[in-house]
């Protein structure tokens, strides 16, 4: 599935607020096809550098390449054309709370493909089944969804353009084991459906287990490592030895030895 | 893009249908008229044949299930050839996704007429709702004022003082500026209208008048509702829909000694000494005009403003109190009936100002016919 060309490139990023240094000499390849899980200790500046690729902040020092362009040099329709290639699943969901769910997933297919809303709202149906909505969700407001049903929201509201990159901040935080697991799947089919290229924000040592293809550690203000997992997990540093050969660790290995056997 | 994706060619039998160029998101359009049009003359004997697709998304996908149905498409995706693995996983998500769905059913819109007297019924019932709420909202914050009034343990001296500060101080220049210019219109209009009767002079009275016993209380209680009552309703309805409030309950804390006294209290003080700044401001707004247009000077303006009873002030800023009350009231207990969203959070902003003005508009008519029947 991966081909070796970068998606987006990050070349010596650095992120500061004031005096609190986030990011320092950062380089991070996403390959084209690939899910890439990002994994970190809390505040080692996950989030940061997701909001730094998709263009929401501007780094204090360094370049960020989504699809060879610097996001923050375009001009704003240019802008907007690259932004419409990726798709954010915000922590939250951050669906718009005034608008119904068939409304959420509909706006930028009224907006960008220029659908009328009839089409856009066929078409918007179709994502929510994809994304694994039941039907009966279509005309409810996001403040009546359950957790999981809002990160399924989110997500068909992200691919409602057929994006060439996903990125998920942790996508399963919050979400019961049955959930999450399903929503793994559902990622992997995604991908292997639409070729989709994701970037996954997560502490969920199942989801880096079942779907990763590569997974970065976040540390030290760069990226500390980035491979596969066995590569990864081998490295020698205290955090990462502590997070993938804890018991959680552990657990998720055995968990998807199991998997992988049973297949 | 070619320019017909779908093609039908009866001359063999089965008949078949032939699929070509792009199907993608920027000729869905183009692409679901085609797809009308064709469905009607499909039977399930003709045959599908994919070879020339180019482009194909989920858009896409979704309208060949439209046209084939999402059966005929999971077939079609494990079948045909001429399909990458890519594009048979596509054509097989999509397929399987739609199977099992129906079309989600729209909720009915109501018809224009039915809608407003819905509207209607809906607000009168909820009318009276609503002032039960306000009543045991007031009860429920006296009752807490009352039990906190004696253990000074549990009073709030910090949030006190910053609500007076975010209340009354930071308020201080838009209350006097614009008494101000009020004071200086009402004198212009005296001077206009008191100039036919050659009582010019009068107009010292006028805004005085104006200014002690209506103005000053009004346009500040007014503004305060603008200001102070939406900034209560927006400060404590973001903490609602954030589930602060209920982790203050969850941590045997009163919210209403917490956020509500506070600023209660904190209103009550300041709103009085507002009021008695508008006054003021006011007056000088009318001073100011008095010594340019009817060059009364300050000497006489203040020797005039020395004949009038100070039992008009009192019967100003008697209200003060009464509206600060209400305000703050008002804008706190909007607070706490915001739901969740963002939405909920503005409209029960408006709400709340709405009310307060009205409250205090209201309340100081009854008052003003109160005073003037006991000669006060």
């Amino acid at each position: 599935m991966t081909t070796q060309t970068a998606l987006i490139e990050v070349r010596d990023l650095t992120n500061a607020f004031g005096p609190q240094v986030v990011h320092q000499h950062l380089d991070l390849d996403v390959m084209r096809g690939e899910i890439l899980g990002i994994v970190g200790g809390s505040g080692t500046g996950k989030s940061v550098l997701l909001r730094s690729i998709v263009g929401l902040q501007r780094p204090t020092a360094g370049s960020v390449k989504v699809f060879g362009e610097n996001l923050l040099d375009l001009s704003p329709e240019k802008r907007s054309q690259v932004e419409r290639r990726f798709g954010v699943l915000f922590q939250s969901g951050a669906l718009f709370s005034s608008l119904t769910v068939l409304e959420n997933i509909a706006l930028p297919l009224i907006e960008h493909a220029g659908l009328s809303r009839d089409e856009a709202e066929g078409l918007a149906v179709v994502k929510l089944a994809l994304a694994g909505l039941p039907e009966s969700a279509a005309y409810k407001y996001p403040d009546s969804l359950s957790g999981g049903m809002i990160k399924r929201a989110a997500l068909a509201r992200a691919l409602a353009l057929d994006p060439e990159i996903v990125f998920l901040d942790e996508p399963t935080a919050g979400l019961d084991p049955i959930s999450a697991a399903a929503f793994d799947q559902l990622i992997l089919t995604l991908r292997d459906a639409l070729g989709l290229t994701v970037f996954l924000v997560t502490h969920d040592l199942d989801t880096l287990y079942t779907i990763c293809d590569r997974v970065a550690v976040l540390s030290q203000k760069r990226v500390l490592v980035a491979g596969d997992l066995t590569t990864v997990a081998a490295t020698k540093d205290a955090w990462v030895h502590d997070y993938f050969h804890g018991p959680r660790g552990r657990a998720a290995l055995q968990a998807s030895a199991r998997l992988t056997e049973n297949n | 893009m070619t320019s017909v994706a779908l093609r039908l060619d009866t001359a063999v039998t089965p008949a078949q249908l032939f699929v070509s160029g792009d199907w993608t998101l920027p000729h869905y359009s183009q692409l679901s008229r085609d797809v009308a049009r064709m469905r009607p003359q499909l039977d399930a004997a003709t045959g599908v044949q994919l070879a020339g697709l180019q482009g194909l998304d989920t858009s896409g996908a979704a309208l060949l299930a439209d046209l084939l149905g999402a059966e005929r498409l999971i077939d079609l995706a494990a079948t045909d050839p001429s399909l990458n693995p890519a594009r048979q996983a596509l054509l097989n998500s999509v397929g399987s996704a739609l199977r099992t769905y129906c079309q989600p059913e729209k909720p009915k819109a109501r018809a224009g007429l039915a809608d407003v007297l819905a509207h209607i019924g809906v607000f009168v019932a909820s009318l009276w709702e609503r002032i039960a709420a306000l009543l045991g909202f007031i009860g429920l914050v006296l009752e807490t004022l009352v039990r906190g009034l004696f253990s000074p343990r549990r009073w709030r001296v910090t949030s006190l003082v910053s609500n007076i500060e975010q209340t009354g101080l930071d308020a201080v220049p838009i209350v006097v500026l614009l008494t101000f210019m009020v004071g200086a219109v009402v004198a212009f209009l005296g001077a206009t209208v008191l100039a036919n009767f050659g009582a010019t002079i009068y107009t010292v009275n006028l805004v005085a008048f104006a200014f002690l016993r209506e103005f000053g209380v009004l346009l500040t209680a007014i503004l305060m509702a603008g200001r102070t009552a939406s900034a209560f309703t927006a400060q404590i309805g973001s903490m609602k829909a954030n589930e602060e409030i209920d982790a203050i309950r969850t941590l045997g804390l009163n919210p209403i000694e917490l956020l509500v006294l506070p600023r209660v209290l904190a209103l009550l003080m300041s709103l009085p000494i507002l009021t008695f700044l508008a006054m003021i401001s006011g007056i000088l707004g009318g001073a100011v005009v008095c010594l340019l247009v009817l060059n009364i000077s300050p000497t006489m303006y203040l020797t005039i403003l020395q004949t009038i009873e100070v039992q008009h002030l009192l019967v100003g800023l008697v209200k003060a109190p009464v509206f600060a009350f209400l305000i703050a009231v008002i804008g706190c207990l909007e607070g706490f009936k915001v739901s969740g969203s963002a939405q909920s959070v503005g409209e029960h902003t408006t709400s709340a100002v709405v009310q307060s003005i009205f409250v205090v508009i209201l309340l100081d008519a009854v008052a003003a016919m109160f005073f003037m029947e006991m000669g006060w």
